[in-house]
C-alpha cells in the first residue's frame, strides 16, 4: 500500500491566533517501507503521523493511501478505514486498564464479523507474535512497560493492517525494553511486510528504519536512507 | 468479550463513586415508589368503586340527611336492582387516634350490594340475628386484635353516647383494592336507639347506595332518581360511586399535587447525581474514548459505550430501589393503615420506576456523549488522567 502525501498544510487556532504546524509537505512512502519521522518537539511530526493515520484532518493537501484520499473521507468512513488499514502504537501504550491483555487485543476485532472462536484464534496468534501468549489473562497493571507495549503492538497487528503507525513507541521504556520493541517492529516490517511509520526522538530506534525524514518547524528538511545515518 | 462486560467493568472502575450513586438512585426510587403508592392509596377508593353502584345524597350537602321513605321510590326507578342505605357514624374507639371508618348500614341489603366484601355465611347469619352485632374488615380486626364474640364500645360523636357492639363477623376483600378496614353495624340499632331518645333524627339516612343493572344507563338512572325528589324539601344528588368517591378525594387535591411534584423533584435530583457521575467518569477516560475512536469505533459506538454505562448504573439502582420498595411499603402500610386502608405497590408504579430510571440513564449520558462525539481524536489522545 503506497502512501502519497501532497502539499499538506495544517495549522492550529489558539485564542484567535493561527499557528502553522505543517507547511506544504509532499513525499511518498513505499509499500513495506519503515519510515522514521524525527525532529525537535513541536516540529509537527506527531501531527503528520496523525494526518497519515486518519485521526486528524489537514487544512489542505491530500494523503492518498492505497488509492484512497483519506482527507476526503467522512468521520464514519475514516473510522471504518482506520479499522481495516491502520494499526496504532502509542508512547504510553493506551491499553484499557480494566481489560485483560487478551481483551485489549480483541478490541479491534469486535468491529469485525469474526466469530468468537475466530477472534480467539486471531488474538492468540497476535499475542504469540509478541511473545505474550502466557500473559493473556493479565491486566495492564500487572505487566511491565515493555510487556504493555508488546500487548499494544499485538492489538495493532491483530486485524492484519497494511500500515502500522507508532508515536514514540520506545519513549516510555528503558533501553532493554526499547530494544525488544524495536526488534519486534523490525520483524513485523521484514517478515510480515508491514509499512511502518514511526515518530521518534531516539536515534537508536530510528536506526531500524529504512528511511528517516526530519521535520523542523513544520517543514520537511531532508530524507536519509538507513545507509546514510 | 461482550460489550456488556466492558460496560460493567467501566461502570465499576470507581467502586465507591458508582456504589454511592447506585445507593442514591435506590433511595430516590424508594422515595418515588412510596410517594406514588401514597397517591395510589389516596385513589384506592376510587379504583375500588363499582360501576354497578350509584350514591344518592342530599343535594345541599352530605351532612344533611334524607328521609328513609325515599328507598321505596328509588327502588321503583327503571334499571335499579337494589337499594341500601347507611349513615356515617363517626364513632371513636377508645381514643381519637384509633380512627377507622364506621357506618350504620341496612344489614339486609348491604352485603348483597357490596359483593367485593366476602363474609362467611354462618357469620353473616349471626350478624343478622344480633341487632347489636357488627362486622369488621380483616385488617381492622387484626389491628385491634378483635375476635368473634368480642364486645366493642364506640363513643358516638354525631350520635352521642357509648354504643356497645358485639363482633359477629369478619369480611375479607375479594380483590386487592377492597378496603378491609371498615366497621359496619345495623342501621336499625341506630334508628331504634334514636327513637328511644325521641330524637328528630329518626328514620333519616345519610345516603343511599343504589345498585343498577346496566352501568351504561347510569346517567339516565341518576337523572330519574333526582327528578323524583325535585322541589321536595330534601332534593337529592345521585352520582356514580366513582364520582362520589372522587368528590372526597378532590378535597385533598392540593396535597396530592404537592406529593406528585415532590416525587418528580426526586427524579430530577437523581438525574443531576447520575449526570455528574457519568460526566466525571467520561471526562477521566477521554483518552480511552479517543483510543476507541482511533481503533475504528465510530462515534455512535463510543456513544453506545457511554450510554450503556449510564444505563447500567441507573438500572442497577432501579433494581435495588424496586426491591426495597416492597418491604418499605409493607412497613409504611402497616404504620399508616388507619389512613391508607389499601397500600399496595402497583405495577404502574414499578413501570414508572423502570421508565424513569431508563430516561435518567439516557439524559445523564447526553452531555458526555455530545462532548465525546465532538472531541478530536488527536486532542483526546493527548489527555492523560
Amino acid at each position: 500500500m503506497v502512501v502519497s502525501i501532497s502539499k499538506l498544510c495544517k495549522s492550529y487556532h489558539r485564542g484567535g491566533q493561527v499557528i502553522p504546524v505543517l507547511s506544504d509537505i509532499s513525499f511518498d512512502i513505499a509499500e513495506g517501507e519503515f519510515l522514521a519521522l524525527m525532529g525537535p518537539s513541536g516540529s509537527g511530526k506527531s501531527t503528520l503521523l496523525n494526518l497519515i493515520a486518519g485521526i486528524d484532518q489537514p487544512d489542505s493537501g491530500s494523503i492518498v493511501i492505497g488509492g484512497v484520499d483519506v482527507t476526503q473521507l467522512t468521520e464514519t468512513e475514516l473510522a471504518h478505514w482506520r479499522a481495516l488499514n491502520v494499526g496504532f502504537i502509542f508512547q504510553f501504550y493506551n491499553l484499557i486498564p480494566v481489560l485483560t491483555a487478551f481483551e485489549n487485543v480483541e478490541l479491534p476485532l469486535i468491529l469485525t464479523s469474526l466469530s468468537r472462536a475466530e477472534r480467539r484464534e486471531h488474538v492468540t496468534m497476535a499475542l504469540k507474535v509478541v511473545g505474550l501468549e502466557d500473559r493473556m489473562d493479565h491486566y495492564p497493571g500487572q505487566l511491565s512497560g515493555g510487556q504493555e507495549q508488546r500487548v499494544a503492538i499485538a492489538r495493532a497487528i491483530v486485524t492484519d493492517p497494511a500500515i502500522l503507525v507508532a508515536d514514540e513507541p520506545t519513549g516510555d521504556l528503558d533501553r532493554v525494553s526499547a530494544e525488544e520493541i524495536m526488534g519486534l517492529m523490525d520483524r513485523l516490517n521484514t517478515e510480515s511486510k508491514k509499512t511502518i511509520i514511526m515518530v521518534t526522538h531516539d536515534p537508536r530506534a530510528a536506526k531500524k528504519a529504512h528511511v528517516v525524514r526530519h521535520l523542523d518547524k513544520g517543514v520537511l528538511t531532508n530524507a536519509h536512507s538507513q545507509d546514510t545515518l | 468479550m461482550h460489550i456488556l462486560k466492558i460496560l460493567f467493568k467501566n461502570a465499576f472502575r470507581h467502586k465507591l463513586r458508582t456504589g454511592l450513586t447506585i445507593i442514591s438512585i435506590t433511595i430516590a426510587l424508594l422515595a418515588f415508589g412510596l410517594l406514588r403508592t401514597v397517591i395510589d392509596a389516596w385513589y384506592a377508593g376510587v379504583e375500588a368503586s363499582s360501576a354497578y353502584r350509584l350514591v344518592t345524597r342530599n343535594a345541599v350537602s352530605i351532612i344533611f340527611p334524607l328521609p328513609l321513605s325515599y328507598k321505596d321510590r328509588i327502588r321503583q326507578v327503571d334499571g335499579v336492582s337494589a337499594v341500601s342505605w347507611g349513615n356515617w357514624f363517626g364513632g371513636i374507639y377508645i381514643d381519637e387516634k384509633n380512627f377507622f371508618a364506621n357506618f350504620a348500614v341496612d344489614a339486609r341489603t348491604y352485603f348483597d350490594l357490596y359483593r367485593e366484601y366476602a363474609i362467611p355465611d354462618d357469620q353473616r347469619t349471626a350478624f343478622m340475628r344480633d341487632r347489636k352485632g357488627f362486622v369488621a374488615g380483616r385488617k381492622l380486626a387484626q389491628r385491634f386484635g378483635w375476635k368473634i364474640g368480642d364486645t366493642v364500645v364506640l363513643k358516638g360523636t354525631i350520635f352521642p353516647g357509648n354504643w356497645e357492639f358485639v363482633m359477629r363477623g369478619i369480611y375479607r376483600g375479594r380483590d386487592p383494592n377492597a378496603d378491609e378496614t371498615v366497621f359496619v353495624f345495623h342501621w336499625d340499632y341506630l334508628n331504634e336507639t334514636l327513637k328511644k331518645a325521641a330524637s328528630t333524627r329518626v328514620d333519616q339516612v345519610g345516603f343511599y347506595m343504589v345498585g343498577i343493572r346496566d352501568p351504561a344507563r347510569a346517567t339516565s338512572i341518576t337523572d330519574a332518581v333526582d327528578s323524583l325528589f325535585k322541589n321536595s324539601y330534601a332534593e337529592t344528588i345521585t352520582e356514580t360511586e366513582k364520582a362520589f368517591t372522587l368528590g372526597f378525594v378532590a378535597m385533598s387535591d392540593a396535597i396530592i399535587t404537592a406529593i406528585e411534584l415532590v416525587s418528580f423533584v426526586v427524579i430530577i435530583i437523581i438525574l443531576a447525581v447520575v449526570a455528574n457521575t457519568v460526566a466525571m467518569s467520561v471526562r477521566e477516560r477521554t483518552n480511552e474514548y479517543a483510543v476507541f475512536k482511533t481503533l475504528g469505533f465510530g462515534g455512535w459506538r463510543v456513544a453506545g459505550l457511554i450510554l450503556g454505562e449510564s444505563i447500567v448504573i441507573t438500572m442497577l439502582g432501579c433494581a435495588f430501589g424496586v426491591a426495597a420498595t416492597y418491604p418499605a411499603a409493607q412497613i409504611f402500610g402497616k404504620a399508616m393503615g388507619a389512613y391508607f386502608p389499601v397500600f399496595h405497590v402497583s405495577p404502574g408504579t414499578l413501570l414508572l420506576d423502570v421508565a424513569f430510571s431508563f430516561v435518567v440513564g439516557i439524559l445523564a449520558a447526553l452531555v458526555p456523549i455530545y462532548r465525546t462525539l465532538r472531541m478530536r481524536i488527536a486532542e483526546g489522545l493527548r489527555m492523560v488522567e
